[in-house]
Parts: C-alpha cells; structure tokens; sequence
C-alpha cells in the first residue's frame, strides 16, 4: 500500500505497539495532541496514556526515563520534539545508556525518534542534522530511512535491537515523500546500504532526504551521458563498509553528499575509510558535498545556500567526472 | 608565512668576452618552491647554453625576465625568498580587511623593506610589464588542489594500478581527463583494445627481446597506441588475428623508426676470395664438424674484427651518454618457419669466435630459433645485427636498427657480374666476378655518414683480401 514516509512511520509504531506490550511511547506531546508532526495522533486513544505518555519539557527526563525503563525490561519509543534538542539529553544516552551494556552487561533497548534537518526555515534550532555528534559513540546505533518502506522496517528492527538506537526521520520526507509500504511485519537489518540508483561513472554516498537530492542530480549527469550510482547508506552506525568499497571499486569516483555540517561530519569517515582501503581503486580526489560549518539559517535563501542543492551535487559531480 | 630576506638571481658571467645572455626557460614558475643549487631557468648565450642553479632555497617570488628576453650580464633576473611581485602596496591592503579563512593568511609578511626596494628597482628599470603577470598576493595557494594543472603527468592510484597489473606504461595512453590525464576508463579500453604493454622508453639497455631488424621498406603505417576493436572485414577481404610476435614487431619498428635517424650507405664487395675459401672449407667443416662455412659467417667474422675498430657502431645512446663495449653481442636476424616473423637470437661475445665458431655458432642459434627453443636470454644484450635477406636474391634494402643499437648490417644476393679489375700489367679488363652489395644502415644521431663509410670500406677490404690462413 502506498503511504507516506511519516505515516509507515506512524503505522510501523502502531504495529508494533499492538504486537509487543513491552514497547510504549514517550515524549513531549505525543499524546493528547499527537506529536509535534502528528506521527502518534490516536496513539493515546487506543493505547492508552500509560503507555502514550506526555512528558514534561525536559529532554534528559526522557532519556533518563527511557533507559531505566529499559534496564527493567521495557521497549521505550521516546520522541524529541526536533532532533536539535537532543543535546540537552547528550549525558544520559552517551554516559548512561550508551555505556550501560559495557560496564554491566545489561541491554539497553531504547529508541529515541529524531525529526531532523531543515528545508522550511526552521532556524539554527529546528532544522539540524546531529548524526555526526552521535556517531562517534561506540554504543548507539544511527539510523537514517529515506524511503517508507525503509522507515518502517527500520524502526521495527531499532525496537527489536537490545542497544540505544537513534532514529533520524528527516521532517522534509513527512509528507513529501510516498511509496509502497508492505503491509506485513518486516526488518531491515543496519548495516545494509540500498542502491537507489545503479550507475558506472561516479558514486554517491548518502541518506536521508539527500537521497532524492542525488537522485536529481544524477537525472541531470545522465543527460550528459554520465551514470551515476547512488548509495543510501540506511544506517550511520554500523554503516555498510562492503557496499561503499564495491562501488568505489567499480566507478572509482565517490562524492559524499551529507545534510550536515562539513567538519567533523560522516562524509569525512566514509572518505577516510575509502583512502585507507580503497586507495589503489581511485581514479579521482573523494569529494564532499556538504553543509558550511555555520548553524541553519532562518533566511529562506540563506538556508538554501546552506543546505547542498542539486545544483551543488550536480556541479560536484560533473568535477568528478571530468576529473 | 615568512620567506626571509630576499635573494636575487642575477645574469651569470659566462665568459670573459660574453656581455649579456638570453633567458629560454624557466624551470620553476612564480609561487613555487625551489632548493639551493636546484636547477632555476636555461640561459643561452653566443658561448654556450646553460641552467642557472638557484642560489638560495625559497620560493621563486618574482620572476622580472621573461623567456626569450636578453639581458646583461648581472641583470636581476628574479628573486628568491621575500614578499611576492607587487606585493608591496597590495599586502597592506589586503591584510587588515582578510577573512580569517582567505588565502590571506597565505601572504608572506606584508612588504619587507628588500621587497619594496625590489619592486621599486624592477619598476625604475623598466620591465613594469612583467609586474602584472605575477600572481598577486591571493594568487599562489589553493591552485594545485583541483588537480587541473598537473593532468597529463598526474597518474591516480587506481591508473597507476592498472597500469602495474598490465604492463602498460601510462605515458602512451591517450588521455581524457582533465588536462589530458588518463582516467580509469581510458587505460581499462587501452588494454581492452589489446595494446601490449609498451617497450621501455627509448634509453634502456637492450632491455627486450627484440623482433626487430626487418628487411626492406619500413612497416607502412605507424601503429596506432591503441589497436581498434576487432575490425569487419569488407568484402574480399580476410581477417586474422595479430600474434603478440607480430604485434611486437610493429611496435618494435615503429619505436625504432621514432628513435633513430636512420641513413643507409652501401658498398659492392667482389667476393671472389671469400667464394674460393669457402669452396675449399666447405669440405672439411661439414664432415669434421656438421657445419656449412656459409657467406654470412664470412661477413660476421669480418663485421665483428672491424667493429673493433669503430666501437660507436657497435655503440650505444643511453640517455645523453654514448655507450661502447670491448665485447660483440651479435644478433641475426631469423625469419620463423610460418614465415609470419621474425626473431632476432643473440650471439653472445662473437668477438671471441674464430670462422668456424661464428658459423658454428650462427647455425645452432638459428636452428633453435626456428624451433622456438630460444631462452630470454638468447634474443636480448644485442650490440649490432647483420639481416640476410640475400638468400632471396635481392640486392639492396633499408633495415631498421634493432633498438638501442646503433647500426645494422644487410648483407644480399652474391650475384655473378661483369666487374672491371686490374690484370698483371695494371690494365683494365673486364671479369666475371661474384658481387655482392652490403649495406649498413645507421642512427645519425650517433653515426656520421663518414664514419659509415669508413666502417663498411674497412669491410670491404677484409672481405675482398681474406687470406688463406685467416680464420
């Protein structure tokens, strides 16, 4: 069936709280008034508010709440309003929850939902992309769907995995995006990139909303006669490795295209991780396209200037192939 | 980013009578580095042409001559170290308004009083046209990054694997990338295309074992780098496959015939004295020792003693050095049995060989090259080769030299001609005597036509005065 990306979300969730008991939801505004983006609208209805709990504007309570809920056994499913106020949990999950399962053995089977990124002026704190922050914590698991049927299986498998899991949905995929769900329970395991787009030329590396990105631009190459192979990673932590290398391996090109900030972002792990093992297969310098190192500007133009266009990757990638 | 105290680079006194010299190249551009002593630039002056060695390390930061310019003697030519060509005014401008991340902060230290006095002089002596081609303060760093100005020398890792794995010397595949760098996909359809690898660059010692030495006209058409996919034939026509042989061939030749000056002279020898020799060895070589006095062993014999006398024929160019040896390596050219190539076997130190061991020598080779028996070693370290067409009867031909050596002698038919010689009282009469023409042809660049001409009259001589008891 076809669904939005928000709504495999949305219905993945309910599938699974109607499935496992053990799994509930936790945020601010989930309940009463559905979520900030309405992905638990009818939640308390049905499930009740024990289990669709309103939390107060504390974003360490939550964290805090979901981990010790977990030790005990539960499955929580907490929401942050926008994935930029996540920091103010950064010692519960990196301190706590990440390191629980090392120092004592004990799983931590959390999920915490992250609407993020930008594309409707959001501002500085509305609109960020923090997976790289979270990435350099051994611990957590990243996970960043860019299709729904991709969002659903995902989520299903953060719940079922025993570590903290950060789901990243990319608010500008919500309604945007709709494509066939299936209807039946399915995972998807981490660590499996998808090839969105078969190409020979050139590879991109990326996830999230950036996927469609990629996919404009590489339209744009194809008229040049240029093929383009897209990877969308899926998940940030584990991250497919093997993928990434095969498709070097064939094209011989990477452009990494991320949402986020340039310095210290992902794309320079990838690039790193390709100069180390893939060197002998490189046929031109690794390429970022990326955010600049400021904060998301409000401006609608600024933010655009921001926020890698296709413009942006089409450019980067035509450098690439008369590299 | 300091460059220190300039250095200027001044026009050298190249002689006592030499007043002023020429600029013709310069090795290092604007912005680049350079070592104390490093080669700078080439001057030419009506004495000699030279490279000027910098005299300090630092960057070359401004560069006042030009090429093709001539100067006088202890003219500024250019300057090491210090503030860049009009950096002067420029860097004080700059400097206050920079962003921290421009390339501002790349600027040598605004103006030191050395180059504010250099731009001052360039300017008083009026070469200010120099001036606005030097990069301005913003105009070095960043510029190599991109890769867009080193593309036909720059070799990426993947290129440069393929190339390994293959043979292929990345130099002669036609390049697409940026600045005629090869990429990935030309060298993959360079050896799609069935290109051999290529033979070494024309300097290397008698690396390879060389098909070489064909006889006659030199191949038509030069072979292309890259062999086009398999060719439909037309109507009538017949395709078939090129062996690697063949196709060493080609290339072979085509190399040899891009490398060398080829010039041939040729020489008419009566071998009268050698045919009675022959006659009388023939006998006692083959039932003593298997083995046929054939006219080549005659000419190699005589070839390899007067080599001795002419070691750049039997010499070498390697580099910018010529090479000669105290030894003979003497190829011969063998056409195989299928008639479709050509194999050059080796006949190692022949200067140490009598007659009978060069014919010895000569039939056993030629034998196992026919019977493909032949080691790497026997078809390489060639110094000069004789080709035999003459078994054919032609009379005449134009080699090509077997690279890297310097000559290679053609030997032909033996032909019965009426031929005008001397009778006992010195006058002239006419004698039927069997003729044969040699020919040697020869690299220019290392052999000068007199020289040949000297060689092949030498030859000559021992071949028309072979004695009863040389050996």
């Amino acid at each position: 069936m076809e669904k939005t990306y928000l709504q495999a979300i949305s219905d993945g969730l309910r599938e699974e709280m109607r499935r496992d008991r053990r799994v509930f939801v936790i945020g601010e505004d989930v309940g009463v008034y559905g979520g900030a983006f309405k992905v638990t609208l009818g939640f308390q209805e049905e499930f009740g508010p024990w289990r669709v709990i309103d939390a107060p504007l504390s974003e360490t309570a939550i964290v805090g709440g979901c981990t010790g809920a977990a030790i005990m056994g539960m499955r929580p499913v907490a929401e942050m309003q926008f994935a930029d106020f996540i920091s103010c949990a950064w010692d519960q999950l990196v301190t706590v929850a990440a390191k629980q399962r090392w120092r004592a053995g004990t799983p931590v089977p959390i999920v915490v939902r992250l609407p993020s990124g930008g594309g409707f002026s959001g501002g500085p704190f509305h609109s960020q992309n923090p997976e790289s922050s979270f990435a350099h914590i051994p611990g957590l698991k990243i996970v960043c769907p860019s299709t729904p049927a991709d969002a659903k299986g995902l989520l299903v498998s953060a719940i079922e995995d025993p570590n903290p899991v950060l789901y990243f949905e990319h608010k500008h995929l919500y309604r945007r995006i709709k494509a066939e769900v299936p209807d039946e329970r399915y995972t998807i395991p981490f660590g499996e990139a998808r090839t969105h787009r078969e190409g020979d030329d050139l590879t991109v590396v990326t996830w999230g909303a950036m996927v469609y990105t990629a996919e404009e631009a590489a339209k744009q190459l194809e008229e040049d006669g240029v093929s383009v192979e897209i990877l969308d990673l899926r998940t940030l932590l584990p991250w497919d490795k093997r993928a990434v290398l095969a498709s070097v391996e064939k094209t011989s090109k990477l452009l990494v295209l991320h949402e986020d900030t340039r310095t210290g972002g992902f794309g320079g792990e990838i690039a790193a991780t390709v100069a180390e093992e893939a060197f002998e297969q490189l046929d031109a310098p690794v390429k970022r396209v990326t955010a600049p190192d400021t904060p998301v500007p409000f401006s609608p133009p600024l933010e655009k200037a921001f926020i890698p266009q296709v413009e942006d990757v089409v450019a980067g990638l035509r450098e690439l192939a008369e590299y | 980013m300091a460059t220190g105290t300039a250095v200027d680079v001044v026009m050298p006194q190249m002689g006592v009578s030499v007043s002023e010299g020429t600029v013709t190249k310069w090795l290092k551009q604007e912005g680049e580095a350079v070592e104390a002593d490093e080669p700078l630039l080439e001057i030419s002056t009506d004495k000699v042409d030279t490279e000027i060695p910098s005299p300090a390390s630092g960057t070359l930061t401004k560069v006042l001559v030009r090429e093709g310019e001539t100067v006088e003697v202890g003219a500024k030519l250019a300057q090491i170290g210090g503030a860049p060509a009009g950096a002067g005014a420029e860097a004080e401008q700059l400097a206050p308004a920079g962003e921290p991340a421009a390339p501002a902060a790349e600027v040598p230290e605004p103006a030191t009083q050395a180059a504010a006095d250099a731009s001052m002089a360039a300017a008083s002596e009026g070469v200010e046209e120099v001036a606005p081609n030097s990069p301005g303060p913003a105009g070095g760093p960043g510029r190599a990054a991109d890769g867009s100005e080193n593309g036909r020398t720059f070799v990426s890792p993947v290129v440069a694997r393929i190339a390994s794995e293959h043979g292929v010397d990345v130099a002669g595949v036609p390049g697409t990338g940026r600045g005629g760098r090869v990429t990935k996909k030309d060298i993959l359809a360079f050896v799609e295309a069935g290109a051999r690898p290529e033979a070494p660059a024309p300097a290397p010692p008698a690396a390879e074992p060389a098909p070489a030495a064909s006889v006659g006209v030199a191949p038509a058409a030069p072979v292309p780098a890259a062999a086009p996919p398999a060719a439909e034939p037309g109507l009538g026509e017949g395709v078939e496959p090129m062996t690697a042989m063949r196709r060493g061939i080609a290339t072979h030749m085509r190399r040899s015939l891009d490398t060398s000056a080829h010039v041939t002279s040729a020489i008419e020898v009566d071998m009268t004295r050698v045919v009675a020799i022959r006659e009388k060895l023939k006998k006692e070589y083959q039932t003593s020792y298997g083995v046929n006095p054939t006219y080549l062993a005659f000419i190699a014999r005589a070839a390899v003693e007067t080599l001795r006398d002419y070691p750049w024929v039997n010499g070498e160019i390697r580099g910018d050095q010529i090479v000669t040896r105290n030894y003979v390596n003497l190829g011969f050219a063998v056409e195989l049995q299928d008639g479709k190539g050509l194999i050059v076997p080796v006949l190692k130190n022949a200067e140490t060989l009598n007659l009978l061991g060069i014919a010895k020598g000569v039939s056993e080779i030629a034998r196992r090259a026919r019977e493909k028996q032949l080691t790497p070693d026997e078809v390489t370290g060639g110094t000069f080769t004789i080709t035999n067409p003459g078994g054919y009867g032609t009379f005449h031909g134009t080699p090509v030299i077997s690279q890297p050596q310097a000559a290679i002698l053609g030997t032909y038919a033996v032909v019965k001609r009426a031929w005008v010689v001397q009778d006992e009282f010195g006058g002239d009469v006419i004698a039927i005597r069997p003729i044969m023409n040699l020919t040697l042809t020869y690299d220019h660049r290392l052999v000068d036509g007199a020289l040949a001409g000297r060689f092949l009259r030498a030859l000559h001589e021992r071949l028309e005065t072979w004695g009863e008891s040389d050996y």
